[in-house]
Protein backbone atom coordinates (compact mmCIF):
# COMPACT_ATOMS: atom_id res chain seq x y z
CA UNK A 1 0.00 0.00 0.00
CA UNK A 2 1.43 3.66 -0.85
CA UNK A 3 0.07 6.62 0.64
CA UNK A 4 0.06 10.21 -0.72
CA UNK A 5 -0.43 12.58 2.28
CA UNK A 6 -1.12 16.38 1.29
CA UNK A 7 0.86 19.13 3.57
CA UNK A 8 -1.38 21.39 4.74
CA UNK A 9 0.80 24.52 4.86
CA UNK A 10 1.36 28.40 3.94
CA UNK A 11 4.82 28.11 1.61
CA UNK A 12 6.71 29.12 4.67
CA UNK A 13 6.01 26.76 7.80
CA UNK A 14 4.48 22.96 7.68
CA UNK A 15 1.28 23.05 10.06
CA UNK A 16 1.50 20.44 12.97
CA UNK A 17 -1.96 19.07 11.73
CA UNK A 18 0.33 17.67 8.91
CA UNK A 19 2.42 15.35 11.58
CA UNK A 20 -1.14 14.29 12.60
CA UNK A 21 -2.66 13.36 9.29
CA UNK A 22 1.10 11.22 8.97
CA UNK A 23 -0.06 9.58 12.14
CA UNK A 24 -3.52 8.17 10.72
CA UNK A 25 -1.37 7.36 7.57
CA UNK A 26 0.97 5.26 9.45
CA UNK A 27 -2.29 3.45 11.05
CA UNK A 28 -3.32 2.35 7.40
CA UNK A 29 0.07 1.07 7.11
CA UNK A 30 2.05 1.63 4.10
CA UNK A 31 5.18 4.20 2.41
CA UNK A 32 4.01 7.34 2.69
CA UNK A 33 4.82 10.16 0.83
CA UNK A 34 4.47 14.00 1.57
CA UNK A 35 2.93 16.46 -0.96
CA UNK A 36 4.12 20.02 -0.98
CA UNK A 37 2.62 21.98 -3.21
CA UNK A 38 3.10 25.48 -3.15
CA UNK A 39 5.66 28.34 -4.57
CA UNK A 40 9.22 29.44 -2.79
CA UNK A 41 7.97 26.50 -0.56
CA UNK A 42 11.71 24.72 -0.26
CA UNK A 43 11.34 25.53 3.47
CA UNK A 44 7.99 23.51 3.97
CA UNK A 45 9.88 20.77 1.88
CA UNK A 46 12.28 20.55 4.26
CA UNK A 47 11.12 20.27 8.14
CA UNK A 48 8.50 17.83 5.92
CA UNK A 49 11.45 15.49 4.91
CA UNK A 50 12.33 15.26 8.64
CA UNK A 51 9.09 13.91 9.44
CA UNK A 52 9.37 10.41 10.95
CA UNK A 53 8.85 6.93 9.21
CA UNK A 54 7.82 8.34 5.38
CA UNK A 55 9.35 7.49 2.29
CA UNK A 56 9.87 10.51 0.78
CA UNK A 57 9.04 13.99 0.12
CA UNK A 58 7.15 15.22 -3.64
CA UNK A 59 7.53 19.37 -3.81
CA UNK A 60 5.27 20.94 -6.77
CA UNK A 61 6.31 24.51 -6.25
CA UNK A 62 5.07 26.80 -8.94
CA UNK A 63 3.14 30.36 -9.24
CA UNK A 64 0.27 28.26 -10.11
CA UNK A 65 0.35 26.61 -6.99
CA UNK A 66 1.02 29.76 -4.97
CA UNK A 67 -2.34 30.46 -3.36
CA UNK A 68 -3.16 26.21 -3.48
CA UNK A 69 -6.48 26.86 -6.09
CA UNK A 70 -8.90 23.89 -5.09
CA UNK A 71 -9.07 24.15 -9.47
CA UNK A 72 -4.84 23.69 -10.23
CA UNK A 73 -4.14 21.39 -6.88
CA UNK A 74 -7.27 18.83 -7.55
CA UNK A 75 -5.70 18.44 -10.80
CA UNK A 76 -2.42 18.15 -10.17
CA UNK A 77 -3.10 15.77 -7.05
CA UNK A 78 -5.67 13.53 -8.97
CA UNK A 79 -2.64 12.99 -11.72
CA UNK A 80 -0.03 11.96 -9.19
CA UNK A 81 -2.66 9.49 -7.14
CA UNK A 82 -2.21 7.31 -10.30
CA UNK A 83 0.49 5.89 -8.10
CA UNK A 84 -1.18 5.68 -4.67
CA UNK A 85 -3.57 3.87 -3.45
CA UNK A 86 -4.31 6.25 -0.65
CA UNK A 87 -4.61 10.21 -0.86
CA UNK A 88 -4.83 12.08 2.01
CA UNK A 89 -5.29 15.87 3.53
CA UNK A 90 -6.16 17.05 6.81
CA UNK A 91 -9.38 18.79 7.10
CA UNK A 92 -8.40 22.62 7.31
CA UNK A 93 -9.50 24.60 4.90
CA UNK A 94 -7.27 23.80 1.70
CA UNK A 95 -7.73 20.04 2.26
CA UNK A 96 -11.23 20.83 2.50
CA UNK A 97 -11.77 22.59 -0.33
CA UNK A 98 -9.48 20.63 -2.71
CA UNK A 99 -10.01 16.92 -1.68
CA UNK A 100 -13.30 16.25 -2.79
CA UNK A 101 -12.38 17.75 -5.78
CA UNK A 102 -9.92 15.19 -6.40
CA UNK A 103 -12.71 12.41 -5.19
CA UNK A 104 -14.88 13.12 -8.24
CA UNK A 105 -11.79 13.44 -10.62
CA UNK A 106 -11.02 10.09 -9.40
CA UNK A 107 -14.13 8.97 -9.89
CA UNK A 108 -14.58 7.54 -5.89
CA UNK A 109 -16.05 8.81 -2.46
CA UNK A 110 -14.26 11.06 -0.11
CA UNK A 111 -14.40 9.72 3.58
CA UNK A 112 -14.28 13.09 5.06
CA UNK A 113 -12.80 13.97 8.88
CA UNK A 114 -11.75 10.48 10.08
CA UNK A 115 -11.11 10.53 13.87
CA UNK A 116 -9.91 6.88 13.81
CA UNK A 117 -8.46 4.17 11.70
CA UNK A 118 -10.32 0.60 12.57
CA UNK A 119 -8.51 -0.95 9.06
CA UNK A 120 -7.39 0.03 5.66
CA UNK A 121 -10.83 0.49 4.64
CA UNK A 122 -12.78 0.90 7.66
CA UNK A 123 -12.55 4.45 9.34
CA UNK A 124 -14.41 6.38 12.08
CA UNK A 125 -15.97 9.99 11.71
CA UNK A 126 -18.25 12.40 13.79
CA UNK A 127 -21.61 13.33 12.28
CA UNK A 128 -24.68 15.40 13.30
CA UNK A 129 -21.75 17.62 14.60
CA UNK A 130 -20.23 14.76 17.08
CA UNK A 131 -23.52 13.65 18.48
CA UNK A 132 -23.01 10.68 17.35
CA UNK A 133 -20.23 8.32 15.80
CA UNK A 134 -20.31 6.60 12.64
CA UNK A 135 -17.86 3.52 11.31
CA UNK A 136 -17.76 3.86 7.52
CA UNK A 137 -16.61 1.29 5.71
CA UNK A 138 -14.85 2.29 2.21
CA UNK A 139 -16.37 0.42 -1.16
CA UNK A 140 -13.34 2.28 -3.69
CA UNK A 141 -10.60 0.81 -4.71
CA UNK A 142 -8.62 4.00 -4.16
CA UNK A 143 -9.29 6.14 -0.73
CA UNK A 144 -10.17 9.78 -0.51
CA UNK A 145 -9.80 10.75 3.08
CA UNK A 146 -9.37 13.68 4.98
CA UNK A 147 -8.30 13.81 8.84
CA UNK A 148 -9.36 15.54 12.06
CA UNK A 149 -5.99 16.00 13.37
CA UNK A 150 -7.53 16.62 17.13
CA UNK A 151 -7.98 12.53 16.76
CA UNK A 152 -4.47 11.90 16.27
CA UNK A 153 -0.98 12.33 18.06
CA UNK A 154 1.82 14.25 16.03
CA UNK A 155 4.89 11.61 14.52
CA UNK A 156 8.10 12.80 15.43
CA UNK A 157 10.64 15.19 13.36
CA UNK A 158 14.01 13.94 13.56
CA UNK A 159 14.03 11.74 9.99
CA UNK A 160 15.58 12.33 6.94
CA UNK A 161 13.65 11.49 3.74
CA UNK A 162 15.01 12.54 0.21
CA UNK A 163 12.89 15.63 -1.40
CA UNK A 164 11.88 15.36 -5.29
CA UNK A 165 11.05 18.27 -6.93
CA UNK A 166 7.89 17.67 -9.71
CA UNK A 167 8.06 19.87 -12.55
CA UNK A 168 3.84 19.03 -13.57
CA UNK A 169 2.76 22.93 -13.98
CA UNK A 170 -1.29 22.85 -13.96
CA UNK A 171 -3.04 25.69 -14.47
CA UNK A 172 -6.77 25.38 -15.30
CA UNK A 173 -6.96 28.82 -15.74
CA UNK A 174 -10.76 29.29 -14.57
CA UNK A 175 -9.62 30.93 -11.32
CA UNK A 176 -7.22 33.19 -9.79
CA UNK A 177 -6.36 35.14 -6.21
CA UNK A 178 -7.20 38.23 -5.49
CA UNK A 179 -6.52 39.28 -1.59
CA UNK A 180 -6.28 37.44 2.08
CA UNK A 181 -7.19 39.44 4.53
CA UNK A 182 -5.24 37.97 7.63
CA UNK A 183 -5.10 37.97 11.12
CA UNK A 184 -1.66 38.26 12.43
CA UNK A 185 -1.32 37.73 15.96
CA UNK A 186 1.82 36.33 17.93
CA UNK A 187 -0.60 33.79 20.34
CA UNK A 188 -0.06 30.10 18.88
CA UNK A 189 -2.64 28.79 16.39
CA UNK A 190 -5.67 27.72 17.79
CA UNK A 191 -5.41 24.31 16.41
CA UNK A 192 -2.29 23.41 18.38
CA UNK A 193 -2.05 25.36 20.94
CA UNK A 194 -2.12 23.23 24.25
CA UNK A 195 -4.20 25.77 26.01
CA UNK A 196 -7.27 27.57 24.66
CA UNK A 197 -9.11 30.30 26.14
CA UNK A 198 -12.13 31.68 24.85
CA UNK A 199 -14.80 34.12 25.34
CA UNK A 200 -18.49 34.10 24.66
CA UNK A 201 -21.41 36.30 24.96
CA UNK A 202 -20.98 37.08 28.14
CA UNK A 203 -18.14 39.16 27.38
CA UNK A 204 -20.63 41.85 26.34
CA UNK A 205 -17.70 43.44 23.39
CA UNK A 206 -14.83 42.83 21.78
CA UNK A 207 -13.00 45.53 24.20
CA UNK A 208 -13.51 43.23 26.97
CA UNK A 209 -11.85 40.15 24.77
CA UNK A 210 -8.57 42.32 26.48
CA UNK A 211 -9.40 40.87 29.99
CA UNK A 212 -8.22 37.35 28.15
CA UNK A 213 -4.75 38.95 26.90
CA UNK A 214 -2.99 38.83 29.96
CA UNK A 215 -4.30 35.26 30.93
CA UNK A 216 -3.32 34.09 27.68
CA UNK A 217 0.30 35.41 27.99
CA UNK A 218 0.95 33.61 31.36
CA UNK A 219 -0.16 30.58 30.09
CA UNK A 220 0.92 30.52 26.22
CA UNK A 221 -2.73 30.16 25.15
CA UNK A 222 -4.83 30.64 21.74
CA UNK A 223 -7.73 33.06 22.00
CA UNK A 224 -10.93 31.73 21.09
CA UNK A 225 -14.57 32.75 20.89
CA UNK A 226 -17.75 31.11 20.71
CA UNK A 227 -20.34 31.62 17.66
CA UNK A 228 -22.20 34.06 19.59
CA UNK A 229 -19.77 36.06 20.31
CA UNK A 230 -18.26 35.87 16.46
CA UNK A 231 -22.27 36.94 15.15
CA UNK A 232 -22.23 39.71 17.47
CA UNK A 233 -19.20 41.46 15.91
CA UNK A 234 -16.63 40.75 18.70
CA UNK A 235 -13.90 38.76 17.22
CA UNK A 236 -13.29 37.89 14.11
CA UNK A 237 -14.88 34.88 12.22
CA UNK A 238 -11.43 33.10 12.51
CA UNK A 239 -11.48 32.99 16.08
CA UNK A 240 -14.33 30.60 16.32
CA UNK A 241 -14.35 27.19 18.10
CA UNK A 242 -17.31 25.09 16.91
CA UNK A 243 -19.19 22.80 14.71
CA UNK A 244 -18.81 25.70 11.71
CA UNK A 245 -15.38 27.32 12.77
CA UNK A 246 -12.50 25.35 14.51
CA UNK A 247 -12.42 21.87 15.97
CA UNK A 248 -9.82 22.09 19.16
CA UNK A 249 -8.49 19.57 21.76
CA UNK A 250 -6.01 21.38 23.99
CA UNK A 251 -4.79 20.11 27.17
CA UNK A 252 -6.37 22.95 28.80
CA UNK A 253 -9.40 24.99 27.67
CA UNK A 254 -10.76 28.04 29.58
CA UNK A 255 -14.53 28.50 28.56
CA UNK A 256 -15.10 32.62 29.83
CA UNK A 257 -18.78 33.71 29.61
CA UNK A 258 -20.02 30.76 27.12
CA UNK A 259 -23.39 29.29 27.84
CA UNK A 260 -22.42 25.79 25.77
CA UNK A 261 -24.78 25.26 23.09
CA UNK A 262 -24.25 21.88 21.12
CA UNK A 263 -22.29 23.82 18.23
CA UNK A 264 -19.85 25.25 20.46
CA UNK A 265 -19.72 21.69 22.74
CA UNK A 266 -18.49 20.32 19.20
CA UNK A 267 -15.45 22.06 18.60
CA UNK A 268 -14.01 21.70 22.46
CA UNK A 269 -15.21 18.28 24.22
CA UNK A 270 -12.24 16.57 23.14
CA UNK A 271 -10.06 19.03 25.05
CA UNK A 272 -8.33 16.77 27.74
CA UNK A 273 -9.58 19.48 31.08
CA UNK A 274 -11.95 22.25 30.20
CA UNK A 275 -12.59 24.85 32.69
CA UNK A 276 -15.75 26.72 32.70
CA UNK A 277 -16.13 30.85 34.38
CA UNK A 278 -20.00 31.53 34.03
CA UNK A 279 -22.37 33.37 36.73
CA UNK A 280 -24.93 31.18 35.09
CA UNK A 281 -25.29 27.97 37.39
CA UNK A 282 -27.59 26.30 35.00
CA UNK A 283 -25.57 26.89 31.88
CA UNK A 284 -25.19 23.62 29.91
CA UNK A 285 -21.10 24.49 29.69
CA UNK A 286 -20.85 23.26 33.27
CA UNK A 287 -22.22 19.67 32.46
CA UNK A 288 -18.91 18.93 30.24
CA UNK A 289 -16.23 21.02 32.97
CA UNK A 290 -14.11 19.42 34.90
CA UNK A 291 -14.12 22.37 36.69
CA UNK A 292 -16.35 25.51 36.98
CA UNK A 293 -16.46 28.07 39.14
CA UNK A 294 -20.02 30.30 39.18
CA UNK A 295 -18.48 34.01 38.82
CA UNK A 296 -19.06 36.78 37.13
CA UNK A 297 -16.07 37.22 34.37
CA UNK A 298 -15.07 40.72 35.27
CA UNK A 299 -14.26 40.02 38.85
CA UNK A 300 -12.97 36.36 38.06
CA UNK A 301 -10.80 37.14 34.98
CA UNK A 302 -8.32 39.76 36.94
CA UNK A 303 -8.17 37.41 39.64
CA UNK A 304 -7.25 34.45 37.57
CA UNK A 305 -4.55 36.78 35.49
CA UNK A 306 -3.49 37.50 39.28
CA UNK A 307 -3.17 34.21 40.66
CA UNK A 308 -1.42 32.39 37.60
CA UNK B 1 -28.18 34.86 -15.52
CA UNK B 2 -29.73 31.12 -14.04
CA UNK B 3 -29.16 30.38 -10.56
CA UNK B 4 -29.27 26.63 -9.24
CA UNK B 5 -29.65 26.12 -5.78
CA UNK B 6 -29.16 22.39 -4.34
CA UNK B 7 -31.24 21.99 -1.47
CA UNK B 8 -31.31 19.03 1.24
CA UNK B 9 -34.02 18.03 3.95
CA UNK B 10 -31.70 17.28 7.13
CA UNK B 11 -32.96 16.84 10.72
CA UNK B 12 -33.81 20.23 12.35
CA UNK B 13 -30.80 22.04 13.75
CA UNK B 14 -32.71 22.59 17.12
CA UNK B 15 -33.64 18.58 17.45
CA UNK B 16 -31.45 16.63 20.09
CA UNK B 17 -30.37 13.64 17.65
CA UNK B 18 -30.38 10.02 19.79
CA UNK B 19 -29.04 7.38 18.43
CA UNK B 20 -30.88 4.21 17.81
CA UNK B 21 -30.37 1.09 20.39
CA UNK B 22 -29.38 -1.05 17.09
CA UNK B 23 -27.00 1.45 16.55
CA UNK B 24 -27.76 1.09 12.67
CA UNK B 25 -28.22 4.75 12.60
CA UNK B 26 -29.14 8.01 14.37
CA UNK B 27 -33.33 7.76 14.51
CA UNK B 28 -35.18 10.02 12.81
CA UNK B 29 -38.88 8.66 13.38
CA UNK B 30 -41.27 11.22 13.77
CA UNK B 31 -38.46 14.06 14.25
CA UNK B 32 -38.79 17.63 13.10
CA UNK B 33 -36.92 18.17 9.86
CA UNK B 34 -36.15 21.37 7.88
CA UNK B 35 -33.86 22.63 5.04
CA UNK B 36 -29.98 22.41 5.90
CA UNK B 37 -29.06 25.38 7.44
CA UNK B 38 -26.53 26.10 5.06
CA UNK B 39 -28.50 25.05 2.14
CA UNK B 40 -31.12 27.88 3.17
CA UNK B 41 -28.65 30.18 2.95
CA UNK B 42 -27.68 29.66 -0.52
CA UNK B 43 -31.66 29.95 -1.13
CA UNK B 44 -31.58 33.48 0.35
CA UNK B 45 -28.06 34.54 -1.54
CA UNK B 46 -29.91 33.36 -5.04
CA UNK B 47 -32.90 35.18 -3.72
CA UNK B 48 -30.70 38.57 -3.40
CA UNK B 49 -29.08 37.99 -6.63
CA UNK B 50 -32.35 38.27 -8.59
CA UNK B 51 -33.82 40.98 -6.09
CA UNK B 52 -30.74 42.75 -6.51
CA UNK B 53 -30.82 41.96 -10.77
CA UNK B 54 -28.48 39.79 -11.41
CA UNK B 55 -30.44 36.77 -11.61
CA UNK B 56 -33.33 36.35 -13.54
CA UNK B 57 -34.32 32.57 -12.08
CA UNK B 58 -33.55 30.58 -8.98
CA UNK B 59 -34.14 27.29 -9.38
CA UNK B 60 -34.26 25.19 -6.51
CA UNK B 61 -33.49 20.98 -6.38
CA UNK B 62 -33.49 18.46 -3.89
CA UNK B 63 -33.02 14.62 -4.23
CA UNK B 64 -34.96 12.04 -2.14
CA UNK B 65 -37.81 11.09 -1.88
CA UNK B 66 -41.31 12.48 -1.63
CA UNK B 67 -40.87 14.21 1.65
CA UNK B 68 -38.38 16.76 0.46
CA UNK B 69 -40.95 18.52 -1.25
CA UNK B 70 -41.53 20.29 1.76
CA UNK B 71 -38.06 21.97 1.99
CA UNK B 72 -38.80 22.43 -1.83
CA UNK B 73 -41.69 24.44 -1.50
CA UNK B 74 -40.06 26.37 1.72
CA UNK B 75 -37.38 27.28 -0.63
CA UNK B 76 -40.21 28.13 -3.00
CA UNK B 77 -41.93 30.81 -0.57
CA UNK B 78 -38.55 32.38 0.14
CA UNK B 79 -38.49 33.07 -3.16
CA UNK B 80 -37.44 30.45 -5.68
CA UNK B 81 -39.19 30.41 -8.82
CA UNK B 82 -39.34 26.61 -9.69
CA UNK B 83 -38.39 23.40 -8.41
CA UNK B 84 -37.05 20.47 -9.03
CA UNK B 85 -37.22 17.18 -7.32
CA UNK B 86 -34.98 14.06 -8.02
CA UNK B 87 -37.18 10.90 -6.49
CA UNK B 88 -35.33 7.80 -5.26
CA UNK B 89 -35.57 6.07 -1.86
CA UNK B 90 -31.46 5.64 -1.84
CA UNK B 91 -29.43 7.43 0.49
CA UNK B 92 -26.90 8.32 -1.72
CA UNK B 93 -23.65 9.12 -1.04
CA UNK B 94 -21.83 12.52 -2.42
CA UNK B 95 -20.39 11.73 -5.14
CA UNK B 96 -23.49 9.94 -6.56
CA UNK B 97 -25.79 13.11 -5.48
CA UNK B 98 -22.98 15.23 -7.38
CA UNK B 99 -23.26 13.29 -10.63
CA UNK B 100 -26.86 13.71 -10.53
CA UNK B 101 -26.57 17.47 -10.18
CA UNK B 102 -24.45 17.41 -12.69
CA UNK B 103 -27.03 16.09 -15.33
CA UNK B 104 -29.48 18.72 -14.14
CA UNK B 105 -26.34 21.65 -14.51
CA UNK B 106 -26.01 20.69 -18.50
CA UNK B 107 -29.52 20.73 -18.75
CA UNK B 108 -30.36 23.95 -16.75
CA UNK B 109 -26.73 25.49 -17.93
CA UNK B 110 -27.15 28.36 -14.65
CA UNK B 111 -24.38 30.48 -14.75
CA UNK B 112 -24.22 30.35 -10.61
CA UNK B 113 -24.82 27.40 -8.70
CA UNK B 114 -25.23 28.15 -4.54
CA UNK B 115 -25.26 25.00 -2.20
CA UNK B 116 -24.74 24.86 1.66
CA UNK B 117 -21.07 23.79 2.36
CA UNK B 118 -21.96 20.82 4.49
CA UNK B 119 -25.06 19.41 5.84
CA UNK B 120 -25.53 19.07 9.48
CA UNK B 121 -26.39 15.33 9.18
CA UNK B 122 -23.71 13.89 7.47
CA UNK B 123 -20.75 16.67 7.61
CA UNK B 124 -19.14 15.82 4.34
CA UNK B 125 -18.69 19.05 3.37
CA UNK B 126 -17.99 17.62 -0.87
CA UNK B 127 -21.58 18.16 -2.78
CA UNK B 128 -20.51 21.38 -4.04
CA UNK B 129 -16.41 20.33 -4.71
CA UNK B 130 -17.70 17.19 -6.53
CA UNK B 131 -19.72 19.06 -9.28
CA UNK B 132 -17.55 21.68 -9.46
CA UNK B 133 -14.90 19.07 -10.69
CA UNK B 134 -17.09 16.83 -12.33
CA UNK B 135 -18.65 19.58 -14.67
CA UNK B 136 -14.90 21.74 -14.83
CA UNK B 137 -16.03 24.73 -13.39
CA UNK B 138 -14.46 26.89 -10.49
CA UNK B 139 -15.58 27.18 -7.12
CA UNK B 140 -15.74 29.17 -4.61
CA UNK B 141 -16.02 27.43 -1.29
CA UNK B 142 -17.42 28.62 2.40
CA UNK B 143 -18.06 32.20 1.11
CA UNK B 144 -19.16 35.07 3.13
CA UNK B 145 -19.36 37.50 0.18
CA UNK B 146 -20.35 37.29 -3.30
CA UNK B 147 -20.03 40.10 -5.91
CA UNK B 148 -20.99 39.06 -9.27
CA UNK B 149 -19.22 40.85 -11.85
CA UNK B 150 -19.84 40.94 -15.86
CA UNK B 151 -18.26 37.23 -16.88
CA UNK B 152 -16.95 36.35 -13.37
CA UNK B 153 -18.06 36.47 -9.58
CA UNK B 154 -15.30 37.17 -6.51
CA UNK B 155 -15.89 35.19 -3.88
CA UNK B 156 -14.50 36.22 -0.36
CA UNK B 157 -13.77 32.59 1.73
CA UNK B 158 -13.80 32.38 5.34
CA UNK B 159 -10.52 30.51 6.30
CA UNK B 160 -8.25 29.24 8.44
CA UNK B 161 -6.18 32.45 9.16
CA UNK B 162 -8.97 34.56 8.08
CA UNK B 163 -10.28 35.64 4.90
CA UNK B 164 -9.49 35.01 1.38
CA UNK B 165 -10.64 36.75 -1.94
CA UNK B 166 -10.61 34.84 -5.28
CA UNK B 167 -12.30 35.65 -8.84
CA UNK B 168 -13.77 32.60 -10.74
CA UNK B 169 -14.83 32.27 -14.65
CA UNK B 170 -18.61 31.78 -14.72
CA UNK B 171 -20.26 29.70 -15.04
CA UNK B 172 -19.22 28.74 -11.22
CA UNK B 173 -20.22 27.16 -8.08
CA UNK B 174 -20.07 28.18 -4.71
CA UNK B 175 -20.82 27.10 -1.51
CA UNK B 176 -21.72 29.51 1.93
CA UNK B 177 -20.47 30.14 5.08
CA UNK B 178 -22.61 30.70 8.22
CA UNK B 179 -22.21 35.06 7.69
CA UNK B 180 -22.82 34.97 3.70
CA UNK B 181 -25.96 36.22 4.99
CA UNK B 182 -29.35 36.08 7.41
CA UNK B 183 -31.93 33.99 5.98
CA UNK B 184 -35.57 35.50 5.42
CA UNK B 185 -38.72 34.05 6.90
CA UNK B 186 -41.27 33.02 4.87
CA UNK B 187 -43.89 35.23 4.54
CA UNK B 188 -47.65 33.86 4.68
CA UNK B 189 -49.27 34.95 1.33
CA UNK B 190 -45.56 34.11 -0.24
CA UNK B 191 -46.05 30.73 1.59
CA UNK B 192 -49.79 30.55 -0.26
CA UNK B 193 -48.18 31.96 -3.48
CA UNK B 194 -45.32 28.58 -3.14
CA UNK B 195 -48.39 25.89 -3.51
CA UNK B 196 -48.73 27.40 -7.14
CA UNK B 197 -45.01 27.87 -8.03
CA UNK B 198 -44.04 24.86 -10.73
CA UNK B 199 -42.80 21.91 -8.85
CA UNK B 200 -41.23 19.12 -11.77
CA UNK B 201 -40.52 15.66 -10.50
CA UNK B 202 -38.16 13.40 -12.03
CA UNK B 203 -37.18 10.01 -11.09
CA UNK B 204 -33.52 9.12 -10.34
CA UNK B 205 -33.33 6.46 -12.50
CA UNK B 206 -34.21 7.98 -15.70
CA UNK B 207 -30.69 9.60 -15.74
CA UNK B 208 -28.97 6.31 -16.51
CA UNK B 209 -25.83 7.29 -13.98
CA UNK B 210 -24.64 3.81 -11.98
CA UNK B 211 -26.04 4.71 -8.29
CA UNK B 212 -24.40 2.02 -6.72
CA UNK B 213 -23.16 2.91 -3.21
CA UNK B 214 -19.31 3.75 -2.46
CA UNK B 215 -19.02 3.24 1.11
CA UNK B 216 -20.79 1.09 3.67
CA UNK B 217 -22.06 2.35 7.00
CA UNK B 218 -21.41 0.03 9.86
CA UNK B 219 -22.25 1.27 13.35
CA UNK B 220 -23.60 4.64 14.65
CA UNK B 221 -22.88 4.99 18.38
CA UNK B 222 -23.30 7.94 20.74
CA UNK B 223 -20.51 9.96 20.90
CA UNK B 224 -18.33 9.65 24.92
CA UNK B 225 -20.24 11.73 27.38
CA UNK B 226 -18.58 13.86 29.49
CA UNK B 227 -19.41 14.00 32.91
CA UNK B 228 -20.21 17.11 35.09
CA UNK B 229 -16.75 18.00 37.54
CA UNK B 230 -16.57 19.76 40.34
CA UNK B 231 -17.52 23.18 41.28
CA UNK B 232 -14.80 25.09 42.55
CA UNK B 233 -16.00 28.16 45.52
CA UNK B 234 -12.56 29.91 44.46
CA UNK B 235 -9.94 31.00 41.77
CA UNK B 236 -7.32 30.18 44.41
CA UNK B 237 -9.05 26.97 44.30
CA UNK B 238 -9.55 26.64 40.82
CA UNK B 239 -5.35 27.52 39.91
CA UNK B 240 -4.69 24.58 42.52
CA UNK B 241 -6.83 22.30 41.33
CA UNK B 242 -5.24 22.65 37.70
CA UNK B 243 -1.77 22.63 39.11
CA UNK B 244 -1.99 19.88 41.28
CA UNK B 245 -4.79 17.34 40.40
CA UNK B 246 -5.16 17.70 36.82
CA UNK B 247 -1.61 18.90 36.24
CA UNK B 248 -2.41 21.02 33.38
CA UNK B 249 -0.26 24.30 34.24
CA UNK B 250 2.64 24.41 36.24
Amino acid sequence: MSILVYAEHDNNVLKIDTLKTVAAAQKIGGDITILVVGHNCQAVAEKASKVNGIAKVVVADSTAYEHQLAENVSLLVSELAADYSVVMATALTTGKNFMPRVAALLDVAQISDIIAVESADTFVRPIYAGNAIATVQSLDDKKVITVRSTGFNPVACDGSADITNLDNVINAGISSHVSDELTVSERPDLSAASVVISGGRGMQNGDNFKLLDGIADKLGAAIGASRAAVDAGFVPNDMQVGQTGKIVAPDLYIAVGISGAIQHLAGMKDSKVIVAINKDPEAPIFQVADYGIVADLFEALPELENAL
Amino acid sequence: MKVLVPIKRVIDYNVKVRVKPDNSNVDLANVKMAINPFCEIAVEEAVRLKEAGTATEVIVISIGDKSCQEQLRTALALGADRAIQIETDQNLDALNIAKLLQKVVEEEQPQLVILGKQSIDSDNNQTGQMLAALTGLAQGTFASEVKVEESKVNVTREVDGGLQTISLNLPAIITTDLRLNEPRYASLPNIMKAKRKPLEVKSAADFGIDLTARTNLLKVTPPREREAGLIVESIDELVEKLKNEAKVIS
